[in-house]
C-alpha cells in the first residue's frame, strides 16, 4: 500500500513533463492518490494534455490564484471530482520580467505587488479556498527556493518567496488548530520551464555544482517531489510550519 | 509507416490552428514560427506537445529551441516518424 492510499490531492503548477509538480503528481498516483491538477489561461492546454501522461489522466480545473472568482468557485469545481481534499501542492511563482534580472533597484512596485500577490499571498488564497473540502486533517504543501539570502539576478522573486516562506508560518499557526498543516519544499536549482526563463539561472546552478555535499542534479526533479509526496502523507504528522530542504545540502554549508 | 512531409504539414497546420486560431494555408513550410506566424514559447509549447501525441514521437525540450521555421519541426517529425 503506498503512502497517500486514499488521499484527494489538488495539485497546481503541472505545466510540462519537466515541471516539478508532475513529478508530484505522479509519485503521488503512484503512492496511491487522487490528483487533479489545475492551470490557468493560456497554459491550460498545455497542462490538458500533459495530465493525460500521468500513471492515470487526471483531471484539470481552471484556477488564476489571483482571480476572485476563481477561487471563490474552487471548493464546488472540486466536488465534480472529489468529495473531499487532504491536500495541495502550491508550485506557483510568477514576476513581471522587470523584477528579475539585475534591475533590483529600477523595479516598480505594481510589479513588485505582481510577484507577491501571485507568489506569495497566493498560498493563503489557495488554502483558504480549499479549506471548506479539508476533514480533520489536510497537508498543504509549496514550493520553495531559499529567501534567507539574497541571489544573483533573482532579485523580487527572493523577495517575494521570503513572504512566502513567512505566509506558511503564518498559515501553520491559524490552521493548526483545524489539522491543517503547512509545510514547504526548499529545493535547489532545477531545470524546469520556470526556472529556465530566470535569467542568471546558470550562476544559480554553479553555486550548486560547487557546494552541494550530495551532488545535485538539476534535471532530477524526483528528490523535490518525492519529498512534497511524503510531506503530502501521515508520516510527518507533528509538522507544520516547516521547511524542508532538498538542496543536496548546500543550505548547511558556507563555502 | 513513415510519415509523409505533407502528412506532418498538415497535421501541424491543424494543431497550430487548434492553439492560436491562426488559418491553416498560413502554415507554410518556410514561415518563422515566432517572426512569421507570431507563436509565442507557451503556445509552441502545447504544439509540440499535441504534434508528440498525434505523430506518436519525441521532441525533447533540447531540440524545440531548434525548430525555427515550419520546415525545422516537419523534418524532425518525417525523421523520428
Amino acid at each position: 500500500m503506498g503512502i497517500l492510499e486514499g488521499k484527494r490531492l489538488l495539485v497546481t503548477g503541472v505545466l510540462v513533463e519537466s515541471s516539478i509538480a508532475f513529478s508530484a503528481a505522479r509519485i503521488a498516483q503512484e503512492e496511491g492518490a487522487e490528483v487533479v491538477l489545475s492551470s490557468f489561461g493560456k497554459a491550460l492546454r498545455l497542462t490538458s494534455a500533459i495530465a493525460k501522461r500521468l500513471p492515470k489522466p487526471a483531471p484539470v480545473l481552471e484556477l488564476d490564484v489571483t482571480d476572485t472568482a476563481h477561487l471563490d468557485s474552487l471548493a464546488d469545481r472540486l466536488r465534480e471530482h472529489v468529495d473531499g481534499l487532504d491536500g495541495v501542492v502550491h508550485a506557483i511563482a510568477f514576476a513581471p520580467q522587470s523584477a528579475l534580472g539585475g534591475r533590483f533597484l529600477e523595479t516598480p512596485w505594481e510589479d513588485v505587488a505582481t510577484a507577491v500577490h501571485t507568489s506569495a499571498y497566493s498560498l493563503k488564497s489557495l488554502t483558504m479556498a480549499c479549506k471548506p473540502l479539508f476533514g480533520d486533517r489536510a497537508s498543504v504543501v509549496g514550493l520553495d527556493f531559499d529567501a534567507t539570502v539574497a541571489w544573483p539576478q533573482y532579485d523580487w522573486m527572493g523577495v517575494a518567496k521570503a513572504a512566502f516562506e513567512s505566509t506558511a508560518r503564518y498559515l501553520a499557526r491559524d490552521l493548526g488548530k483545524q489539522g491543517v498543516r503547512v509545510n514547504l519544499v526548499s529545493a535547489g536549482p532545477l531545470g524546469t520551464t520556470a526556472a529556465k526563463h530566470i535569467p542568471g539561472f546558470d550562476q544559480l546552478t554553479g553555486v550548486w555544482n560547487d557546494r552541494a555535499p550530495l551532488g545535485w542534479n538539476v534535471e532530477d526533479m524526483d528528490p523535490a517531489a518525492r519529498a512534497i509526496v511524503a510531506l503530502l502523507s501521515d508520516w510527518f504528522p507533528a509538522t507544520t510550519g516547516e521547511i524542508v530542504h532538498v538542496d543536496g545540502g548546500v543550505h548547511a554549508v558556507g563555502a | 509507416m513513415a510519415l509523409s512531409e505533407q502528412e506532418v504539414l498538415a497535421g501541424l497546420a491543424e494543431l497550430i490552428h487548434d492553439e492560436t486560431g491562426l488559418p491553416q494555408d498560413q502554415v507554410a513550410l518556410d514561415k518563422s514560427f515566432t517572426d512569421d506566424l507570431d507563436i509565442d514559447s507557451l503556445s509552441m509549447m502545447t504544439v509540440v506537445v499535441n504534434a508528440e501525441e498525434r505523430f506518436g514521437v519525441k521532441i525533447p525540450d533540447d531540440s524545440v529551441k531548434d525548430l525555427k521555421t515550419v520546415r525545422d519541426a516537419v523534418d524532425f517529425i518525417v525523421k523520428q516518424g
